[in-house]
């Protein structure tokens, strides 16, 4: 076996400055490529949304009446709680083409909200109340899972939207 | 005898708790995967295995805390004591540090095998362990700063032998890891002390969930750097000379490994892009800051590879890619990290996506994180240790692995079965399956799920398959093998050496002021406001 080739310290520098700079613009286009198309698409993240104490969930409005009301024309809110193993509402209705505002939060330990066909995927903290908005454009089922591991029967905590054709 | 011959055994007494670990890791593993296949073997694992979530909080503490945070404490040091050449500053301290951590280890396990603890490696609150597995993992962690301080302490002895010197590569390396993990413990040392210990206790009636997520990515992320660059180190320092060739830079080497220790910390916020209640605003820094650290990631692929290339042509590679070829791909210490750096290329891909704001809606708590995690810490970092293992276990026994042939078809197992894993639980999470479900009893398989699922377990058995004929052939080169080994670590020498580095390049406490720096930038604001508002009303439960 041959000595590996020597080279000059100058030369690894050189090998080193064609590395670094394509190195510090490529994450740096990446993260604007995302964050532009992000806003472009009008994503959001989840931010503060209020608190509502976690043991006094069923008696703190809007929590105290879950469910589903229309709040404009094609405009829905979801008022849910989570808890060990179920979402209250588990089966939500609305016409094809509503946009729908999720306005939820845990009464017990942490879950999640996860639809995966309509890009819902949030996290149900006690204490925290998370807000997010989607749309439901085709009709058809959408099933929603609990995300976070929460007791032994987290398995069974699931739900599902049903979005009914447009009258 | 010498330094380093007292020094291993203890490596080797960190390295038994380790291996232990990952076995009991690997056995509870394979149930999950078969599981996920429809075939329950739960019933016929009771009572020492409970449920499936009680088998799932065994392989996570164990693999992903114990497996790795052992090995590391007993590896670094000897790596560190090998490079200064010098012994460890305080070996009796180095003893009790060991003892310390493995009484932590049996204080918390206690619960965890019990079923008091099914809480995952995560451990969110509101979900309540007994108070011993808190306080375990915590004597666990004040133990690795002990290791922070043995280490820093040898340093100090060594630079009075050698003033002016710069420090030897791997040892420095090794500090800037520790002090990395000492720092970045903050969090999870904060969670433990002010929210967990003193509610498990019932010192205090109740605890917030947002706070105590905020503490635990505040060490979560970083951790996983902690496991990350000790494989690091061997890439850059031993491996090169395994495969016959020289670093190609040091300075670019210790570039990297400070801005690991700058930038690891301050973007924990990507763990909960879709937590409510802490600010967008907030969130997005902490993107930025992610992909920020994917630099010094981009510059250790660079040195690594051109490092390994110069091997390669020494042992006659040619072309541009065709070299790859010309590595010593008979020995299993490098197969296997070569094999590791591959498949961590496709985990830092995935890792960037779910650094990515919007990308990350879409796989956020899905099977596409375990699918990740397995790539990373299951490869890159397992894989790696694996191949460290096989010169190592035999430098400290003083025994020839018993049989290199077995070792490399546990390698290209564990690379095999992984990619079949893996990519199943990627393509799983974006078809929307949640992580840590017991799937196979869920009343809600979706039906694009179901011809994927039962990859999960081929590759899962074909993983636990690999892991076994690892056990064996380091059980017999303990028991069986007869020729000896010698003992003596190399470390690669380097093509543009320390000297070409500017001085600030062999200090840490200027990085670690800029450290604290962005750390106080990044989560000052967002941990004020939580400790000024939240009123620790969660009272928490056992729901398992």
């Amino acid at each position: 076996m041959s000595e590996p080739a020597e080279r000059p310290p100058t030369t690894v520098y050189l090998y080193e400055l064609a590395w670094i700079l394509p190195s510090i613009a490529i994450p740096i286009g990446m993260l604007a490529a995302l964050t532009v198309t992000a806003f472009g698409a009008g994503i959001h993240l989840p931010s503060h949304g209020g608190r509502v104490s976690p043991t006094q969930v069923a008696q703190t409005a809007p929590f105290d009446a879950p469910g589903v009301r229309q709040t404009g024309s094609g405009r829905y809110e979801v008022v849910m709680t989570s808890q060990i193993w179920t979402f209250a509402p588990s089966e939500i209705r609305v016409p094809a083409g509503s946009t729908v505002t999720f306005i939820a939060t845990s009464r017990d330990v942490v879950h999640g909200l996860l639809i995966p066909r309509a890009r819902v995927n949030v996290m149900l903290l006690p204490g925290q109340i998370a807000r997010v908005t989607t749309r439901f454009d085709r009709p058809g089922e959408y099933p929603m899972f609990c995300h976070e591991y929460c007791g032994i029967a987290h398995h069974t905590m699931w739900g599902k939207v049903i979005v009914e054709p447009a009258p | 005898m010498t330094a380093v011959a007292t020094l291993g055994r203890l490596t080797a007494a960190y390295l038994t708790v380790a291996l232990l670990a990952l076995l009991g890791g690997v056995v509870t593993g394979l149930a999950q995967g078969l599981e996920h296949a429809g075939i329950n073997v739960y019933p016929a694992l009771a009572p020492v295995v409970q449920s499936y979530y009680h088998g799932l909080s065994l392989h996570g503490v164990l693999n992903v805390l114990v497996w790795t945070t052992f090995f590391i404490c007993g590896f670094l040091p000897f790596i560190a004591v090998q490079a200064f050449d010098v012994p460890l500053a305080a070996p009796r301290l180095g003893w009790f540090t060991f003892w310390l951590m493995t009484g932590g280890l049996l204080l918390a396990a206690i619960p965890l095998v019990g079923n008091a603890a099914t809480v995952m490696f995560t451990f969110y609150p509101p979900l309540k362990a007994h108070w011993a597995f808190y306080v375990g993992l915590t004597l666990v962690v004040v133990g690795t700063w002990l290791v922070t301080l043995n280490l820093a302490l040898t340093r100090q002895a060594w630079r009075r032998t050698h003033p002016g010197e710069r420090t030897p590569l791997p040892a420095f390396m090794a500090l800037v890891t520790f002090t990395m993990w000492t720092l970045a413990s903050a969090g999870l040392a904060a969670e433990m002390l002010f929210l967990t210990i003193p509610w498990s206790l019932g010192l205090v009636a109740g605890t917030d969930a947002l706070l105590a997520r905020v503490l635990f990515w505040f060490t979560g992320h970083p951790i996983v750097y902690f496991w990350l660059l000790p494989a690091y180190i061997s890439w850059y320092t031993i491996v090169p000379r395994q495969a016959g060739g020289r670093l190609f830079s040091d300075p670019l080497a210790r570039a990297s490994f400070l801005l690991f220790l700058v930038l690891s910390t301050p973007l924990g916020f990507h763990h909960q892009y879709t937590d409510p209640g802490i600010h967008e605003g907030w969130k997005l820094v902490h993107a930025f800051l992610t992909f920020a650290v994917f630099f010094p990631s981009l510059l250790t692929f660079f040195n690594v590879v051109a490092s390994l290339e110069s091997g390669a042509r020494a042992r006659g590679g040619r072309g541009w890619v065709a070299w790859f070829a010309k590595l010593p791909w008979g020995d299993p210490s490098v197969a296997a990290q070569v094999l590791a750096m591959l498949l961590f290329a496709f985990g830092g891909i995935g890792g960037l996506i779910n650094a990515s704001v919007s990308l990350n809606l879409l796989v956020h708590n899905t099977a596409w994180i375990p699918g990740h995690l397995h790539l990373t810490v299951g490869t890159a970092v397992t894989l790696s240790f694996m191949g460290i293992t096989y010169w190592l276990v035999p430098m400290l026994s003083g025994r020839a692995l018993w049989s290199r042939r077995l070792a490399l078809v546990q390698v290209w197992l564990w690379v095999g079965g992984m990619v079949i894993f893996s990519n199943a639980l990627h393509r799983l999470g974006l078809m929307g399956m949640p992580r840590r479900t017991m799937i196979g009893a869920a009343a809600y398989i979706q039906p694009e799920w179901k011809p994927v699922l039962p990859l999960v377990a081929v590759g899962g058995t074909i993983l636990t398959l690999s892991a076994l004929l690892y056990f064996a052939n380091l059980a017999l080169t303990l028991v069986v093998s007869r020729a000896p080994y010698p003992h003596g670590l190399m470390f690669a020498e380097a093509m543009s050496g320390p000297d070409h580095a500017p001085a600030i390049f062999d200090r840490l406490r200027p990085w670690l002021v800029l450290a604290v720096a962005l750390i106080a930038l990044a989560y000052g604001p967002s941990l004020a406001y939580l400790l000024a508002t939240t009123p620790f009303d969660s009272p928490g439960m056992r729901v398992w």
